[in-house]
Protein backbone atom coordinates (compact mmCIF):
# COMPACT_ATOMS: atom_id res chain seq x y z
CA UNK A 1 0.00 0.00 0.00
CA UNK A 2 1.34 3.52 -0.61
CA UNK A 3 2.93 5.31 1.98
CA UNK A 4 1.12 8.31 1.46
CA UNK A 5 -2.27 6.87 1.86
CA UNK A 6 -1.32 4.69 5.20
CA UNK A 7 -0.52 8.17 6.65
CA UNK A 8 -4.13 9.10 6.84
CA UNK A 9 -5.54 5.69 7.02
CA UNK A 10 -3.14 5.36 10.93
CA UNK A 11 -4.34 9.23 11.63
CA UNK A 12 -8.31 7.69 11.28
CA UNK A 13 -7.51 4.35 12.73
CA UNK A 14 -6.04 5.65 15.59
CA UNK A 15 -8.95 8.63 16.46
CA UNK A 16 -11.36 5.08 16.28
CA UNK A 17 -9.18 3.29 18.48
CA UNK A 18 -9.32 6.20 20.95
CA UNK A 19 -13.35 6.22 20.32
CA UNK A 20 -14.02 2.39 21.20
CA UNK A 21 -11.68 2.99 24.31
CA UNK A 22 -14.30 5.23 25.67
CA UNK A 23 -12.00 8.51 25.62
CA UNK A 24 -13.27 11.70 25.74
CA UNK A 25 -14.60 13.81 22.36
CA UNK A 26 -12.13 16.73 22.95
CA UNK A 27 -9.22 13.76 23.63
CA UNK A 28 -9.48 12.13 20.47
CA UNK A 29 -9.64 15.39 19.07
CA UNK A 30 -6.19 16.39 20.56
CA UNK A 31 -4.51 13.50 19.69
CA UNK A 32 -6.38 13.95 16.20
CA UNK A 33 -4.52 17.18 15.90
CA UNK A 34 -0.97 15.54 17.50
CA UNK A 35 -1.05 13.20 14.71
CA UNK A 36 -2.08 15.65 12.07
CA UNK A 37 1.29 17.66 12.64
CA UNK A 38 3.68 14.19 13.14
CA UNK A 39 2.19 12.99 9.93
CA UNK A 40 3.79 15.97 8.29
CA UNK A 41 7.38 15.10 9.33
CA UNK A 42 6.82 11.27 8.53
CA UNK A 43 7.47 12.84 4.71
CA UNK A 44 10.88 13.39 6.26
CA UNK A 45 11.23 9.62 7.36
CA UNK A 46 10.22 10.15 10.46
CA UNK A 47 8.37 7.21 12.03
CA UNK A 48 5.30 8.17 14.51
CA UNK A 49 5.31 5.64 17.67
CA UNK A 50 2.05 4.07 18.13
CA UNK A 51 1.48 5.98 21.50
CA UNK A 52 0.33 8.68 23.16
CA UNK A 53 0.46 10.40 26.28
CA UNK A 54 -3.32 12.81 27.27
CA UNK A 55 -3.99 15.25 29.74
CA UNK A 56 -4.52 18.46 30.62
CA UNK A 57 -2.46 21.75 29.90
CA UNK A 58 -3.30 24.45 32.97
CA UNK A 59 -2.40 27.98 32.86
CA UNK A 60 1.47 28.25 34.82
CA UNK A 61 1.72 24.67 35.17
CA UNK A 62 4.25 22.29 33.47
CA UNK A 63 2.62 18.94 32.01
CA UNK A 64 5.52 16.85 32.08
CA UNK A 65 6.13 13.18 30.64
CA UNK A 66 9.51 11.38 30.63
CA UNK A 67 11.17 9.95 28.13
CA UNK A 68 14.38 7.66 27.36
CA UNK A 69 16.22 8.93 24.05
CA UNK A 70 18.93 7.43 22.46
CA UNK A 71 22.30 10.00 20.87
CA UNK A 72 22.09 9.56 17.27
CA UNK A 73 18.73 10.01 16.69
CA UNK A 74 16.31 13.11 15.83
CA UNK A 75 12.41 13.33 17.40
CA UNK A 76 9.77 15.48 17.01
CA UNK A 77 7.66 15.62 19.99
CA UNK A 78 4.04 16.72 18.37
CA UNK A 79 0.80 18.27 20.44
CA UNK A 80 -2.91 19.26 19.99
CA UNK A 81 -4.73 20.68 22.51
CA UNK A 82 -8.72 21.55 22.05
CA UNK A 83 -10.73 25.48 22.71
CA UNK A 84 -10.23 27.15 25.11
CA UNK A 85 -6.75 26.76 24.65
CA UNK A 86 -5.48 29.15 22.11
CA UNK A 87 -1.79 28.78 21.88
CA UNK A 88 0.41 25.89 23.57
CA UNK A 89 4.19 25.05 23.51
CA UNK A 90 6.01 22.18 23.83
CA UNK A 91 9.52 21.86 24.87
CA UNK A 92 12.37 19.60 26.21
CA UNK A 93 14.28 19.73 29.19
CA UNK A 94 17.75 16.93 29.82
CA UNK A 95 17.69 15.15 33.32
CA UNK A 96 19.24 17.91 35.13
CA UNK A 97 16.32 19.95 34.47
CA UNK A 98 17.87 22.12 32.17
CA UNK A 99 15.88 23.33 28.78
CA UNK A 100 17.23 21.59 25.22
CA UNK A 101 17.84 23.88 22.33
CA UNK A 102 15.22 22.54 20.32
CA UNK A 103 13.48 23.30 16.76
CA UNK A 104 9.91 24.43 17.11
CA UNK A 105 6.38 24.58 15.39
CA UNK A 106 3.47 26.74 16.52
CA UNK A 107 0.50 27.04 15.01
CA UNK A 108 -2.16 27.74 18.22
CA UNK A 109 -3.07 25.07 19.85
CA UNK A 110 -0.43 23.22 17.77
CA UNK A 111 2.58 22.96 18.41
CA UNK A 112 5.80 20.74 18.30
CA UNK A 113 9.70 20.56 19.64
CA UNK A 114 12.22 18.86 17.25
CA UNK A 115 14.95 17.81 19.00
CA UNK A 116 18.55 15.74 18.63
CA UNK A 117 20.38 14.41 21.86
CA UNK A 118 23.88 14.39 22.14
CA UNK A 119 23.87 12.18 25.39
CA UNK A 120 21.58 9.04 25.30
CA UNK A 121 19.21 8.82 28.43
CA UNK A 122 16.38 10.63 30.32
CA UNK A 123 14.54 13.63 28.98
CA UNK A 124 11.36 15.20 29.58
CA UNK A 125 8.35 16.69 27.69
CA UNK A 126 6.42 19.43 28.56
CA UNK A 127 3.19 20.65 27.32
CA UNK A 128 2.64 24.05 28.34
CA UNK A 129 -0.53 26.45 28.25
CA UNK A 130 0.54 29.76 26.58
CA UNK A 131 -2.40 31.35 26.24
CA UNK A 132 -6.47 30.74 26.48
CA UNK A 133 -7.52 28.38 29.50
CA UNK A 134 -7.40 24.70 30.73
CA UNK A 135 -8.25 21.80 28.13
CA UNK A 136 -7.57 18.56 27.16
CA UNK A 137 -4.20 18.04 25.01
CA UNK A 138 -2.56 14.67 23.64
CA UNK A 139 1.28 13.94 22.89
CA UNK A 140 2.71 11.77 20.35
CA UNK A 141 6.22 11.34 19.24
CA UNK A 142 8.15 10.13 16.27
CA UNK A 143 12.01 9.67 15.43
CA UNK A 144 13.89 8.61 12.77
CA UNK B 1 19.78 17.77 10.94
CA UNK B 2 16.21 18.25 12.21
CA UNK B 3 16.05 21.83 10.68
CA UNK B 4 16.29 19.78 7.29
CA UNK B 5 13.15 18.56 8.12
CA UNK B 6 11.61 21.99 9.00
CA UNK B 7 11.62 21.86 4.99
CA UNK B 8 8.85 18.94 4.93
CA UNK B 9 6.68 21.36 6.99
CA UNK B 10 6.66 24.26 5.54
CA UNK B 11 3.25 22.99 4.39
CA UNK B 12 1.90 23.77 8.10
CA UNK B 13 0.72 26.88 8.41
CA UNK B 14 2.23 28.02 11.52
CA UNK B 15 5.64 29.07 12.88
CA UNK B 16 8.90 27.75 12.89
CA UNK B 17 11.45 28.76 15.64
CA UNK B 18 15.06 27.34 16.30
CA UNK B 19 15.76 28.36 20.07
CA UNK B 20 19.47 28.77 18.95
CA UNK B 21 21.66 28.17 22.41
CA UNK B 22 19.25 30.09 24.51
CA UNK B 23 19.00 28.98 28.11
CA UNK B 24 15.42 29.81 28.43
CA UNK B 25 13.76 27.95 31.40
CA UNK B 26 14.58 25.01 34.02
CA UNK B 27 12.26 22.54 35.33
CA UNK B 28 12.82 21.64 39.23
CA UNK B 29 13.68 18.16 40.77
CA UNK B 30 10.59 18.16 42.17
CA UNK B 31 8.49 18.48 38.65
CA UNK B 32 10.93 16.25 37.38
CA UNK B 33 9.75 13.53 39.75
CA UNK B 34 6.05 14.53 39.09
CA UNK B 35 6.67 13.80 35.32
CA UNK B 36 4.46 11.58 34.28
CA UNK B 37 5.46 8.17 32.92
CA UNK B 38 3.97 6.02 30.00
CA UNK B 39 4.42 2.66 28.65
CA UNK B 40 3.64 3.50 25.06
CA UNK B 41 5.52 7.04 25.40
CA UNK B 42 8.33 6.71 27.86
CA UNK B 43 10.07 3.49 27.20
CA UNK B 44 11.37 3.03 23.42
CA UNK B 45 10.91 0.33 21.11
CA UNK B 46 13.78 -2.05 19.85
CA UNK B 47 13.54 -0.03 16.69
CA UNK B 48 14.35 3.27 18.19
CA UNK B 49 17.65 1.59 19.52
CA UNK B 50 18.49 -0.16 16.29
CA UNK B 51 17.56 3.11 14.43
CA UNK B 52 20.32 5.38 16.74
CA UNK B 53 22.91 2.33 16.09
CA UNK B 54 22.58 2.66 12.49
CA UNK B 55 23.47 6.28 12.50
CA UNK B 56 27.34 5.14 13.17
CA UNK B 57 27.96 2.74 10.76
CA UNK B 58 26.94 -0.02 8.61
CA UNK B 59 25.59 -2.82 10.78
CA UNK B 60 25.38 -6.39 9.96
CA UNK B 61 21.98 -7.14 11.29
CA UNK B 62 21.77 -10.37 9.55
CA UNK B 63 24.51 -11.57 11.25
CA UNK B 64 22.57 -11.03 14.81
CA UNK B 65 19.66 -13.60 13.64
CA UNK B 66 19.56 -16.33 16.30
CA UNK B 67 18.03 -19.59 16.04
CA UNK B 68 14.45 -20.00 16.54
CA UNK B 69 13.17 -20.53 20.17
CA UNK B 70 10.75 -23.12 21.60
CA UNK B 71 7.10 -21.60 21.28
CA UNK B 72 5.73 -24.34 23.32
CA UNK B 73 6.62 -22.56 27.13
CA UNK B 74 4.14 -23.24 30.12
CA UNK B 75 5.39 -20.79 32.20
CA UNK B 76 3.33 -17.36 31.65
CA UNK B 77 6.09 -14.87 33.15
CA UNK B 78 8.62 -16.63 30.33
CA UNK B 79 6.14 -16.84 27.93
CA UNK B 80 5.72 -12.80 28.26
CA UNK B 81 10.02 -12.56 28.25
CA UNK B 82 10.07 -13.95 25.26
CA UNK B 83 6.98 -12.75 23.62
CA UNK B 84 9.48 -9.62 23.83
CA UNK B 85 12.52 -11.09 22.88
CA UNK B 86 10.90 -12.12 19.41
CA UNK B 87 9.47 -8.75 18.62
CA UNK B 88 13.13 -7.63 19.00
CA UNK B 89 14.11 -10.21 16.47
CA UNK B 90 11.35 -8.83 14.09
CA UNK B 91 12.77 -5.12 14.34
CA UNK B 92 16.41 -6.86 14.00
CA UNK B 93 14.83 -8.82 10.66
CA UNK B 94 13.14 -5.45 9.49
CA UNK B 95 16.93 -3.82 9.66
CA UNK B 96 18.19 -6.75 8.01
CA UNK B 97 14.93 -6.20 5.50
CA UNK B 98 14.80 -9.76 5.32
CA UNK B 99 10.90 -10.61 4.39
CA UNK B 100 11.15 -14.48 4.72
CA UNK B 101 12.74 -13.89 8.20
CA UNK B 102 10.21 -11.64 9.31
CA UNK B 103 7.24 -13.66 8.43
CA UNK B 104 8.87 -16.44 10.46
CA UNK B 105 9.30 -14.11 13.60
CA UNK B 106 5.48 -12.99 12.95
CA UNK B 107 4.05 -16.10 12.82
CA UNK B 108 6.29 -17.00 16.24
CA UNK B 109 5.06 -13.74 17.89
CA UNK B 110 1.33 -15.29 17.30
CA UNK B 111 1.83 -18.34 18.41
CA UNK B 112 3.56 -16.71 21.98
CA UNK B 113 0.72 -14.77 22.22
CA UNK B 114 -2.44 -17.00 21.39
CA UNK B 115 -0.35 -19.41 24.43
CA UNK B 116 -0.99 -16.26 26.88
CA UNK B 117 -4.55 -16.60 25.64
CA UNK B 118 -4.45 -12.63 24.29
CA UNK B 119 -6.78 -10.72 21.81
CA UNK B 120 -7.75 -13.00 18.45
CA UNK B 121 -7.11 -9.51 16.62
CA UNK B 122 -4.21 -10.97 16.65
CA UNK B 123 -4.36 -13.11 14.16
CA UNK B 124 -5.18 -9.99 11.61
CA UNK B 125 -1.98 -8.30 12.79
CA UNK B 126 0.26 -11.66 11.51
CA UNK B 127 -1.78 -11.78 8.38
CA UNK B 128 -0.58 -7.60 7.35
CA UNK B 129 2.85 -8.58 9.40
CA UNK B 130 3.39 -11.10 6.14
CA UNK B 131 1.69 -8.76 3.82
CA UNK B 132 4.00 -5.73 4.49
CA UNK B 133 7.06 -8.44 4.16
CA UNK B 134 6.26 -9.56 1.23
CA UNK B 135 5.74 -6.06 0.18
CA UNK B 136 9.31 -5.03 1.12
CA UNK B 137 7.41 -1.97 3.37
CA UNK B 138 9.55 -1.68 6.03
CA UNK B 139 8.72 1.60 7.73
CA UNK B 140 5.08 0.31 7.75
CA UNK B 141 6.47 -2.99 9.26
CA UNK B 142 8.12 -1.00 12.10
CA UNK B 143 4.99 0.62 12.99
CA UNK B 144 2.88 -2.91 12.62
CA UNK B 145 5.63 -4.84 14.85
CA UNK B 146 4.83 -1.87 17.43
CA UNK B 147 1.18 -1.95 17.33
CA UNK B 148 1.33 -5.59 17.54
CA UNK B 149 3.42 -5.15 21.00
CA UNK B 150 1.27 -2.50 21.91
CA UNK B 151 -1.84 -5.11 21.60
CA UNK B 152 -0.62 -7.80 23.05
CA UNK B 153 -0.06 -5.91 25.92
CA UNK B 154 -3.15 -3.90 25.69
CA UNK B 155 -5.05 -7.59 25.48
CA UNK B 156 -2.69 -8.58 28.66
CA UNK B 157 -4.31 -5.72 30.23
CA UNK B 158 -7.65 -6.43 29.98
CA UNK B 159 -7.78 -10.20 31.35
CA UNK B 160 -6.19 -8.94 34.55
CA UNK B 161 -2.38 -9.90 33.28
CA UNK B 162 -0.90 -5.96 33.99
CA UNK B 163 2.24 -7.95 35.72
CA UNK B 164 3.28 -9.18 32.46
CA UNK B 165 3.11 -6.51 30.77
CA UNK B 166 6.06 -4.90 31.66
CA UNK B 167 7.87 -8.57 30.96
CA UNK B 168 7.25 -8.31 27.22
CA UNK B 169 8.64 -4.36 27.16
CA UNK B 170 11.75 -6.28 29.39
CA UNK B 171 12.10 -9.29 27.20
CA UNK B 172 12.72 -6.96 24.23
CA UNK B 173 14.87 -4.43 26.14
CA UNK B 174 17.42 -7.27 26.83
CA UNK B 175 17.46 -8.54 23.65
CA UNK B 176 18.10 -5.24 21.62
CA UNK B 177 20.53 -4.67 24.13
CA UNK B 178 22.07 -7.94 23.60
CA UNK B 179 22.03 -7.12 19.30
CA UNK B 180 23.04 -3.54 20.26
CA UNK B 181 26.28 -4.66 22.58
CA UNK B 182 27.30 -8.15 19.92
CA UNK B 183 27.64 -5.15 17.40
CA UNK B 184 29.59 -2.58 19.14
CA UNK B 185 32.44 -5.38 20.41
CA UNK B 186 32.33 -6.77 17.15
CA UNK B 187 33.40 -3.03 16.05
CA UNK B 188 33.54 -0.72 18.95
CA UNK B 189 33.12 2.88 17.79
CA UNK B 190 32.55 5.36 20.84
CA UNK B 191 29.45 6.95 19.33
CA UNK B 192 27.55 3.71 18.68
CA UNK B 193 28.68 2.71 22.76
CA UNK B 194 26.86 6.24 23.33
CA UNK B 195 23.17 4.70 22.78
CA UNK B 196 23.92 2.26 25.91
CA UNK B 197 23.41 4.78 28.77
CA UNK B 198 19.97 3.97 29.83
CA UNK B 199 20.03 4.06 33.62
CA UNK B 200 16.67 5.86 33.61
CA UNK B 201 14.88 3.12 31.68
CA UNK B 202 16.36 0.08 33.30
CA UNK B 203 15.18 2.12 37.07
CA UNK B 204 11.72 2.09 36.18
CA UNK B 205 11.42 -1.52 34.25
CA UNK B 206 12.79 -2.49 38.04
CA UNK B 207 10.32 -0.21 40.03
CA UNK B 208 7.59 -2.38 38.16
CA UNK B 209 9.12 -5.79 38.79
CA UNK B 210 8.98 -4.56 42.47
CA UNK B 211 5.15 -3.85 42.00
CA UNK B 212 4.27 -7.17 41.00
CA UNK B 213 2.52 -9.71 42.94
CA UNK B 214 4.17 -11.45 45.22
CA UNK B 215 3.76 -14.94 43.95
CA UNK B 216 5.00 -13.87 40.17
CA UNK B 217 8.27 -11.97 41.34
CA UNK B 218 9.01 -15.22 43.77
CA UNK B 219 8.92 -17.24 40.74
CA UNK B 220 12.61 -17.95 39.71
CA UNK B 221 13.16 -16.61 36.71
CA UNK B 222 11.75 -13.21 37.59
CA UNK B 223 13.26 -13.25 40.64
CA UNK B 224 16.35 -13.95 38.30
CA UNK B 225 15.73 -11.41 36.09
CA UNK B 226 15.13 -8.72 38.56
CA UNK B 227 18.39 -9.03 40.21
CA UNK B 228 20.61 -9.39 36.96
CA UNK B 229 18.84 -5.70 35.85
CA UNK B 230 19.68 -4.06 39.62
CA UNK B 231 23.36 -4.78 38.47
CA UNK B 232 22.61 -3.82 34.58
CA UNK B 233 21.18 -0.05 36.17
CA UNK B 234 24.72 -0.26 37.73
CA UNK B 235 26.32 -1.02 34.30
CA UNK B 236 24.43 1.09 31.99
CA UNK B 237 24.90 4.34 34.34
CA UNK B 238 28.01 6.71 33.28
CA UNK B 239 28.36 10.45 32.91
CA UNK B 240 26.45 12.08 30.30
CA UNK B 241 28.86 12.90 27.42
CA UNK B 242 31.22 9.64 28.28
CA UNK B 243 30.76 6.55 26.62
CA UNK B 244 31.82 3.21 27.66
CA UNK B 245 34.82 1.67 26.76
CA UNK B 246 34.87 -1.48 24.98
CA UNK B 247 35.31 -3.93 28.35
CA UNK B 248 32.68 -2.29 29.88
CA UNK B 249 30.25 -3.07 26.72
CA UNK B 250 31.49 -6.65 26.74
CA UNK B 251 30.45 -7.06 30.61
CA UNK B 252 27.11 -5.84 29.68
CA UNK B 253 26.59 -7.72 26.76
CA UNK B 254 28.00 -11.32 28.86
CA UNK B 255 25.22 -10.04 31.37
CA UNK B 256 22.31 -9.68 29.38
CA UNK B 257 23.43 -12.74 27.26
CA UNK B 258 23.42 -15.01 30.01
CA UNK B 259 19.75 -13.80 31.17
CA UNK B 260 18.60 -14.26 27.38
CA UNK B 261 20.06 -18.03 27.52
CA UNK B 262 17.86 -18.35 31.13
CA UNK B 263 14.45 -16.67 29.66
CA UNK B 264 15.20 -18.75 25.97
CA UNK B 265 15.85 -22.16 27.90
CA UNK B 266 12.58 -24.55 27.97
CA UNK B 267 13.78 -25.81 31.19
CA UNK B 268 14.59 -22.76 32.98
CA UNK B 269 11.21 -21.91 35.60
CA UNK B 270 9.51 -24.25 37.75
Amino acid sequence: MNRSLLIPLFVFALAISCTLRGDTDAEVQARKDALDVAAAFSNDGFKIRDGHWCGTVKPHEHSLVAVNLYAGNQYWFSAGATQPAKKIAVSVYDETGKQMTADNYDNGEKAAAGFAPTNSGEYFVSVDLVEGESSPFCLVYSYK
Amino acid sequence: MIRLALLGVIALAGTISVTFGEETGRISADQMAKAAMSDTISIPTPGELFAALGKVGKINWAGQYRGPIPVTYRNRAQIALNLGGLIADGFIAVEAKDGQQVKNIGADIIKLAKALGVSEKLLGRGSSINEFAENNEWDTLQEELEATQNEVKSSMQSHADQDLVILVTLGGWIRGTQVVTSAIVQNYDERAAKVLRQPALVHFMGSKISEMSPELRDEPLVKNVSSELTKLEKLVSFPPGKAPNLDEVRKINETVSKLMEEIENKESPK
